[in-house]
C-alpha cells in the first residue's frame, strides 16, 4: 500500500506518465502516415468486391445469358426485369434485360443465381448518370460493360477461384 | 522638421521588418500545426493546395477575407468590432523590445520586461469585452474562463520572470541574454528549472491553447469567446492567438535558453565552426523548438478540466515558483556556480 503510494508520488511529481503520452506522440510522428490519397491511389479491394453490374459473353462472343430469369426471382429489390423468346437460330435468349440501379443494392444474389455466369458484379464503382432514364441498364448497356471490363472480371473471378 | 520625418519613416520601416515576418511566420505556424498533428496522428495533414499544402495558409487567409462579416443583431457594435484590435495590439505590441540579436531590438528600454508583462495582461481585454460585446452565453462563458485562467496563470508567470530578473539582475532582455552568454552550461534553465517549468506550462495557459484551452472548449461552449465572430474579426483573432504562441516561445528561448547565443559556445571544435552563425537563426531555431513542443503537447494531452486547470494553478504552480524565487534569492546572495559568480 505504502509502496504504491510512493510509486505514485513519484509518478505523478516527475510526470512520467505525461513523458510516456509525448513518446507514443513523437514516436508516431517519425512512422509513415497511413493515409491513402484517394483519387490517386486506391484503396486495395477483394476480387469479391461488388461494384457496377455487367452481362458476360463467351470467349466466341456469344452471350452467356439464357433468359431462365432465376436472377429475376433471387432479386430481393425486384430490380430486374426480363423478357425472353426464341431467337431465329432457335435458341433462348432475352429480348429485354433491364437492371434498375437505383433499386440495386449489390447484394450480388444474382450472380450467385446465374447458371451460367452472365451476370456478374465488377471490381468497378466509379460510375454515374447524368440522366434521368440512366439509371436503367439496358441489355445493350450491360453487355457493352461486360466487354469493357471481361479481362478484369476473368481474373477476379480466377484469382477468388485459386 | 524633415530629420523628424526621417526617424518616423525609420522606425515604421522597422515596425514593418518586425510585423510582416511575423504574420508569415503565424500563417506558417497554422500549417505546420496541422501537418505536425496530422503527422503525429499517422495523418498527411494539409497537402492539396500547392506543394506539400504550401500554399494552404493562403487559401485559408484569402477565404477568410472573402467572408461575410455578421454582426449579431444583439451585440455592442463598437465593442463588437473594437475587441479583435485590442487583443491584436498587444499581441503585436510585444515585439517592440524583443531583442533579436545583440542590439537588434526595435526599443532598447530599460523594463523591457516589465513592459511585456504589462502588454500581455492587456491581451485579457480584448477577450473579455470580445465574450461581453457578443450577447451570446457561449461566448461569455468563454471569456469568463479565458480571463480567470489568464489572470491566475500570469501571478505564476510573474513569478517564474521575477526568478529570471533575480538571477540576471537586470530588467533589459538583451542585458538578460547577455548574461547567459559562455555556453550552455550558463544558460538559466540549469539554475531556474523549476521556473522554466512554471513558465512554459503557464505560458501554455496563458494563451489558452490545449491542454488549457476550455476557453474554447468545442463540445461544451462551441469556440469560446470568439463564437459569434466571422470573416476577418475571427481571423484576427486567430491571429493574435499564434502572435502570442510565437512570442511566448520566444520569451522562453530569451530568457531560459540564451536567446540567440549559440549552444555550441565555448565548447572546443564545435564552437569555431559554428562561430559565422548569426545569432538570429539561433533564436529562430531554439523558437522553432518551443513551436514544435507546443504542438506536440496539444497532440497528446487531453483537455484539463475547468477546476483541474485551477488547481493547477494555484495549488502547485503558484507555490513551485515562489519557493524557487526564494531558492533563487539564496543562490544569488551567496554567489552559487557559475551562474551566480
Amino acid at each position: 500500500m505504502s509502496l504504491s503510494f510512493a510509486k505514485r508520488q513519484i509518478n505523478s511529481l516527475l510526470l512520467l506518465e505525461l513523458f510516456r503520452g509525448l513518446s507514443i506522440t513523437g514516436r508516431v510522428f517519425l512512422t509513415r502516415a497511413i493515409t491513402i490519397r484517394y483519387p490517386e491511389e486506391d484503396t486495395p479491394i477483394s476480387p469479391r468486391f461488388r461494384g457496377m453490374l455487367a452481362l458476360r459473353r463467351y470467349a466466341n462472343g456469344e452471350e452467356r445469358c439464357i433468359g431462365c430469369r432465376l436472377c429475376e426471382a433471387a432479386c430481393p429489390a425486384l430490380a430486374i426485369t426480363i423478357e425472353a423468346d426464341v431467337r431465329s437460330d432457335g435458341s433462348r435468349r432475352t429480348t429485354i434485360y433491364d437492371i434498375d440501379a437505383f433499386k440495386c443494392m449489390h447484394c450480388g444474389f444474382c450472380e450467385e443465381a446465374c447458371p451460367v455466369d452472365a451476370i456478374v458484379l465488377t471490381s468497378e464503382m466509379h460510375y454515374h448518370m447524368e440522366a434521368r432514364g440512366e439509371n436503367i441498364f439496358t441489355k445493350d448497356k450491360l453487355l457493352a460493360i461486360g466487354d469493357l471490363y471481361e479481362e478484369k472480371i476473368a481474373q477476379d473471378r480466377e484469382k477468388d477461384n485459386a | 522638421m524633415l530629420e523628424a520625418w526621417l526617424t518616423l519613416i525609420w522606425i515604421v520601416i522597422k515596425i514593418l521588418l518586425i510585423i510582416l515576418p511575423l504574420m508569415g511566420a503565424v500563417a506558417y505556424l497554422t500549417l505546420a500545426e496541422r501537418k505536425i498533428i496530422g503527422r503525429m496522428q499517422a495523418r498527411m495533414g494539409p497537402n492539396r493546395a500547392g506543394l506539400f499544402g504550401v500554399l494552404q495558409p493562403l487559401a485559408d487567409g484569402l477565404k477568410l477575407l472573402c467572408k461575410e462579416i455578421i454582426l449579431p443583431s444583439s451585440a455592442n457594435r463598437f465593442l463588437f468590432i473594437v475587441s479583435p484590435i485590442l487583443v491584436l495590439a498587444p499581441a503585436l505590441a510585444v515585439w517592440a523590445v524583443i531583442p533579436f540579436s545583440e542590439g537588434l531590438v526595435l526599443a532598447n528600454i530599460n523594463a523591457g520586461v516589465l513592459y511585456l508583462l504589462a502588454m500581455t495582461s492587456l491581451g485579457v481585454y480584448g477577450i473579455l469585452i470580445a465574450g461581453w460585446s457578443s450577447n451570446s452565453k457561449y461566448a461569455f462563458y468563454g471569456s469568463m474562463r479565458a480571463a480567470a485562467q489568464v489572470i491566475s496563470y500570469e501571478i505564476s508567470m510573474g513569478f517564474a520572470l521575477a526568478g529570471v530578473l533575480l538571477a540576471s539582475g537586470s530588467m533589459n532582455l538583451s542585458q538578460i541574454v547577455l548574461r547567459q552568454a559562455g555556453g550552455v552550461w550558463h544558460w538559466f534553465v540549469i539554475p531556474l528549472f523549476p521556473l522554466f517549468f512554471v513558465y512554459w506550462v503557464s505560458a501554455i495557459a496563458e494563451t489558452n491553447r490545449a491542454p488549457f484551452d476550455v476557453a474554447e472548449g468545442e463540445s461544451e461552449i462551441v469556440a469560446g469567446f470568439h463564437v459569434e465572430y466571422s470573416g476577418m474579426g475571427f481571423a484576427i483573432f486567430f491571429l493574435a492567438e499564434y502572435a502570442n504562441m510565437i512570442f511566448v516561445s520566444t520569451l522562453a528561448v530569451l530568457l531560459f535558453f540564451g536567446g540567440w547565443l549559440s549552444p555550441f559556445e565555448g565548447i572546443p571544435i564545435l564552437g569555431k565552426w559554428f562561430a559565422w552563425m548569426p545569432g538570429i537563426i539561433w533564436l529562430l531555431a531554439k523558437i522553432s523548438l518551443f513551436l514544435f513542443l507546443y504542438l506536440w503537447l496539444r497532440a497528446t494531452f487531453p483537455r484539463y478540466r475547468y477546476d483541474q486547470i485551477m488547481r493547477l494553478g494555484w495549488k502547485i504552480l503558484i507555490p513551485l515558483s515562489l519557493l524557487w524565487v526564494i531558492v533563487v534569492a539564496l543562490f544569488v546572495y551567496y554567489h552559487v556556480g557559475i551562474w551566480f559568480a
